[in-house]
């Protein structure tokens, strides 16, 4: 491999990582609201409103449905007017993270369901408020199960941004389609899918030992 | 509200404590027409209906029934984590079916709870666990880690304050649930199966700290239980329900020693030891030359029994006899010889029947 094509792996490399954690942090920030809600106002819950909860739940299947190649082509429009581009890192950041924010939300919001109920009463018995049942019971309560589908859902976001950078959004993908693939170089081809084994496996590795750091208390 | 302000230190000495109690005046719940239906899918169900009770402030008093019996709904509606369909509960003689949400929070800091599976959070250790009800109020951290440390002193779990609950015995994590229960200084504490998922001897051990946390503190206990033992052990006054209405209510001795109802009766037998399996086998009605009489003398609220009215000949083959709140409850079985008049040892001794005496 000649040193052009080196460098232009590392800048390769820097452009997913940056990517998909950009995307990764707002999916966390908008995720997890978000699965609180799904799980709190629904029947049964204490923050009642199953008529939002219906239309939120529906939304996020709704997205959840739509590969994430042609939600990419699709919110192409909704890209131009956030970012003022369709090209480059931030352009993929858009779809990215509206793609992986109600996968994250669904995973969280299974882990959230999860938490025995019984936690809940004995919280409401020593006077605490719903915001404070959220704060202090559902969500360190769920945390260990909310890590670990934050991690399926960072090496997830990886794959996915190896096809933004099919429509030039930079990034591995980019560099294995238009030099491994459409110019025959085997050996970049081979050197993109080292590293993103690698990245992935780092993913996941720093993800269990996190959950099992958390598990074991 | 000066129920609050009187709670002494642990080390401040039994005098202290009992002014406490004879001050203490907060802690008292009545039930009016109480009742509540579950609308299920299967139609609807009754789980309460017409309960009239008062709890006075300061006793250990007992709910038991059969499971399904409308304990849980209960004790529930005192802190409103059960919501009554019809009547009214009054705590301290404030109705709270008409709070808000920051009234309810306010009543529910009064009123500390325990529950069967002990409902600790996982990931707080126990020091956060009992904090959390004081950092939710807003009490200041150097008040609020002293409190933390008094009450975990009078539940005996100095030294444990770093460890999570999963590292606990069942025991100890009740511990830690009754230390975050006690922590906002209620006046009323719930006891929720408190000791069904521990062993005989750790249940003991809860509910003697149950009862000298009831006499140190002079706050209200209400306790719901399916074992008729845990009544006995600490319990003042007990109300048997059946079918979500009440079947029997009265003083703990009384209801032990004269059960009116089918329902208290069935609690009762796990209590009640059957004749020895040797003699109840060779047990028959007509008397046969040669055989001994076997007499049953039964005890039921009197002082204990005076051993002086056993008579030289005969033989004490049972006895049980526990004191309930200073009456005397429970039999004893004797042989006696032919010829011998049960109505000599008590009016109450019967015969049960004869065996031959052959050993």
């Amino acid at each position: 491999m000649s040193p052009q094509m080196i460098d232009r792996l590392i800048a390769a490399f820097f452009d997913t990582v940056l990517m998909v954690s950009a995307s990764a942090g707002i999916a966390v920030l908008a995720g997890i609201p978000l699965a609180v809600f799904l799980v709190t106002s629904g029947p049964g819950g204490f923050f009642p409103a199953p008529r939002l909860n219906r239309v939120l739940g529906a939304i996020v299947n709704g997205f959840r449905a739509v590969p994430f190649i042609v939600l990419l082509v699709a919110l192409i429009p909704l890209t131009r007017l956030i970012t003022g581009t369709t090209i480059g890192v931030w352009a993929a950041v858009v779809p990215l993270s509206i793609s992986a924010t109600p996968f994250f939300a669904r995973i969280a919001e299974v882990s959230l369901r999860e938490v025995d109920p019984g936690l809940v009463e004995a919280a409401q018995s020593i006077g605490a408020s719903r915001w404070n049942i959220v704060r202090h019971v559902l969500l360190p309560e769920a945390l260990p199960g909310i890590i670990g589908g934050f991690t399926i859902t960072v090496v997830s976001m990886i794959g996915a941004s190896a096809m933004a950078g099919a429509v030039g959004a930079g990034g591995l993908g980019d560099v294995a389609i238009r030099y491994g693939y459409q110019r025959f170089d085997t050996t970049v081809m081979v050197a993109v899918i080292v590293i993103l084994v690698a990245l992935v496996s780092l993913v996941q590795g720093a993800g269990d030992t996190v959950v099992r750091r958390l598990r074991a208390r | 509200m000066t129920g609050a302000a009187v709670i002494p230190l642990p080390q401040a000495g039994a005098q202290a404590a009992s002014a406490a109690q004879a001050h203490r005046i907060a802690g008292s719940v009545q039930f009016q027409g109480l009742g509540k239906t579950y609308t299920s899918s299967a139609g609807e169900v009754q789980a309460l209906q017409d309960i009239d009770l008062e709890i006075q402030p300061g006793e250990i008093f007992g709910i038991i029934g059969r499971s399904g019996a409308g304990k849980s709904s209960l004790l529930r509606s005192i802190n409103r984590l059960e919501q009554p369909t019809e009547g009214r509960v009054l705590v301290d003689g404030e109705d709270i079916a008409g709070l808000g949400e920051a009234g309810l929070i306010r009543l529910r800091r009064r009123i500390g709870m325990i529950f069967q599976h002990f409902n600790l959070l996982s990931a707080k250790t126990v020091r956060e666990n009992v904090a959390l009800p004081l950092r939710i109020a807003g009490v200041q951290q150097a008040e609020a880690a002293a409190r933390v440390a008094e009450v975990l002193r009078l539940v005996g779990l100095e030294g444990k304050e770093d460890t999570y609950p999963s590292r606990l015995s069942g025991g100890q994590k009740q511990r830690v649930g009754i230390a975050r229960a006690l922590v906002m200084r209620p006046e009323i504490l719930l006891c929720d199966e408190a000791t069904s998922a521990l062993d005989p001897e750790t249940t003991l051990s809860i509910l003697r700290l149950l009862r000298d946390i009831n006499r140190r503190l002079g706050l209200t206990v209400v306790l719901i239980t399916h074992e008729m033992s845990v009544i006995r052990e600490i319990c003042h006054r007990v109300v048997v329900l059946e079918r979500g209405r009440v079947a029997e209510m009265g003083p703990v001795w009384q209801v032990f020693t004269r059960p009116q109802h089918a329902a208290t009766q069935a609690l009762l037998a796990p209590l009640t030891r059957a004749l020895p399996e040797d003699l109840s086998a060779r047990l028959h009605d007509r008397a046969e030359p040669g055989d001994l009489q076997v007499i049953e003398l039964p005890f039921a609220g009197e002082a204990a029994p005076d051993l002086a009215v056993l008579a030289p000949g005969l033989r004490l083959v049972q006895a049980q006899v526990d004191p309930i709140q200073g009456h005397a409850v429970g039999r004893l079985v004797v042989l006696a010889p032919q010829g011998f008049d049960p109505a000599t040892l008590s009016a109450k001794a019967r015969r049960l029947g004869h065996v031959a005496a052959n050993d």
